[in-house]
């Protein structure tokens, strides 16, 4: 059987298969269905330093092989995170990332310095959201802008620190360069596309935020060739997602150069996909012969 | 909560674009509970949550009606084909609350949870039908089966009474009114009971991407914060909604 273990940012992750912030909650209504123990991480919801009640209006809108939302990160704030998400969580068996956003260089911080008491595994900093209007998007189209942050969030951070991009960054290769340069252990992208619905009867936008992350299928080719910028660009690990929905794309965006991906939008086509792709992808190396993930990691 | 492959036993046109489903699913289901559904290729994304119509042994029934690509492809299921379905979801009533004198008010394919519901209170309710006219009085025979009595009320009066059907529930003779239908409906319900100091039950729909929690698409504000359609509900306590 072929390893499919993955050593990145000081974990070891049973399989590259982690579940993407925002499509698995706490990770608890899955635990209902499967055993999350086979995961090889679980990125929380996105979390902000307080509670956040999210957007009004619309939230969803489906496109063709798409998924428009407009949550708001809804989120009950890092403490209530860590006294009752993250105890349960630790009892999952698999690595547990903490998703941390913010509107400002202090709530990163704070955020921060909490989760630096917590036992969160990893922090993946999201500097992408394009859900808040007065911030997170800011912070991850300028290379230099999410330099300065991610230097200084490095600086306070004592949890190896993974930095999610937004595909709505400037160019790619720059802004993985810079977060590597600030002191990133690892980069996870992309982020949803900046995207919008017009309701034509009604003769006004869908949200009322007018733009929305889009995600979903068929945003993967995208994500794929960002993936593929990023992971040339770079030496620390690159985690992959957008779009994928079964073990054939994540062969895809490893042998782009990714060392580890994300399922997120198929959580909901399919509850338990994940356990599916991770079946799959054991099944495909076999009968490729493929012994390790390392023989075609990076190989395009 | 089960996730599997299930076998369509009928799938027929039973009014004006809407259709009853039936599959085999064997497990214990709440009225006012409602499943995720989704044909096996991929000719859309996400699965649709629909309620459950009705339960007869391991047959579960759903009524909807076509509104989007998604109805659409699921109306093109023929018998035998397999769909994937995950569920039961959501809170459903909570049938020690439905006590009493009961009325249950249902208004165009709001209809849908009801009969279920009037199933299992073992035709001791009264219920309110709303229609927009005689031609699209979805699930009315058979719910009418189910009822103690049996208002029905058309906007143009081709059939019953003519109006709306919340003029028409003489509120104060109850102790619980449950209500599913039109957003604009179910806030004339919450309304009158509140005038009238009767305690009701709304299931809302709301455009779901997950069903199960962890979206949060389908958030609810209610006065003690926000609520999941999908997890807290879709069945509210109308004093709790704002």
């Amino acid at each position: 059987m072929a390893n499919l273990k993955v050593k990145a940012m000081g974990q070891m992750f049973k399989n590259p298969i982690l579940t993407a912030s925002g499509t698995f909650g706490f990770g608890e209504e899955f635990s209902e269905i499967y055993d999350l123990s086979i995961l090889g991480g679980i990125c929380s919801k996105g979390l902000t330093l307080l509670p956040r009640s999210g957007n009004n209006g619309s939230r969803l809108w489906e496109t063709p092989m798409g998924l428009m939302n407009s949550i708001g990160l809804e989120n009950p704030g890092v403490d209530k995170f860590i006294e009752e998400e993250l105890p349960k969580m630790k009892t999952y068996g698999t690595v547990v990332i903490a998703n941390l956003g913010g509107h400002c260089e202090e709530d990163y911080f704070q955020g921060i310095y909490k989760l630096n008491e917590s036992s969160v595994d990893i922090i993946e900093l999201n500097i992408s959201c394009p859900n808040v209007k007065s911030g997170g998007m800011g912070f991850g189209i300028k290379s230099s802008v999410a330099y300065t942050i991610v230097s200084k969030v490095r600086k306070i951070c004592k949890k190896p620190l993974m930095v999610k991009l937004s595909p709505n960054a400037e160019n790619i290769p720059d802004m993985a360069i810079a977060c590597e340069a600030a002191g990133a252990d690892g980069i996870s992208l992309i982020n949803t596309i900046q995207a919008m619905a017009i309701d034509v009867k009604n003769r006004k936008a869908v949200f009322d935020n007018i733009y929305a992350g889009l995600s979903g299928p068929c945003i993967k080719p995208v994500a794929l060739r960002m993936v593929h910028e990023a992971s040339k660009a770079v030496k620390i690990p690159v985690c992959g997602l957008g779009g994928i929905k079964n073990a054939i794309d994540v062969i895809e965006f490893i042998m782009a150069g990714a060392s580890l991906v994300q399922i997120g939008t198929a959580n909901f086509i399919k509850p338990t996909i994940a356990r599916e792709i991770i079946k799959d992808l054991s099944d495909f190396l076999d009968e490729e012969g493929i012994k390790s993930l390392d023989e075609i990691k990076g190989i395009i | 909560m089960k996730v599997l492959k299930s076998t369509v036993i009928e799938n027929k046109l039973v009014s004006n674009r809407v259709y009853k489903l039936s599959v085999n699913f064997e497990s214990a289901i709440k009225p006012g509970q409602f499943f995720m559904l989704k044909t096996l290729d991929n000719s859309f994304l996400l699965p649709r949550p629909i309620s459950v119509n009705d339960v007869n042994g391991s047959i579960v029934s759903f009524l909807y009606r076509i509104e989007g690509m998604g109805t659409k492809k699921i109306s093109s299921l023929r018998v035998k084909d397999e769909l994937q379905l995950f569920g039961p979801l959501g809170n459903g009533f909570d049938m020690n609350k439905l006590k009493g004198k009961v009325a249950i008010i249902g208004g165009g394919i709001g209809v849908a949870p009801l009969q279920y519901l009037l199933k299992v209170l073992e035709k001791k309710a009264d219920l309110y039908l709303g229609y927009r006219d005689s031609e699209n009085m979805y699930n009315y025979s058979e719910l009418k089966l189910y009822a103690n009595k049996t208002v029905t009320v058309t906007e143009d009066g081709s059939f019953g009474q003519k109006g709306f059907v919340t003029d028409y529930v003489p509120y104060d003779l109850y102790e619980v009114v449950v209500a599913c239908g039109p957003e604009i409906m179910m806030k004339k319900v919450i309304e009158h009971c509140k005038k009238n100091k009767v305690k009701c039950y709304i299931s809302l729909e709301r455009r779901m991407a997950c069903g199960m929690g962890v979206c949060l698409g389908c958030s609810v504000e209610t006065k003690s914060g926000n609520k999941r359609a999908c997890k807290e509900g879709p069945v509210f306590c109308g004093e709790e909604l704002i």
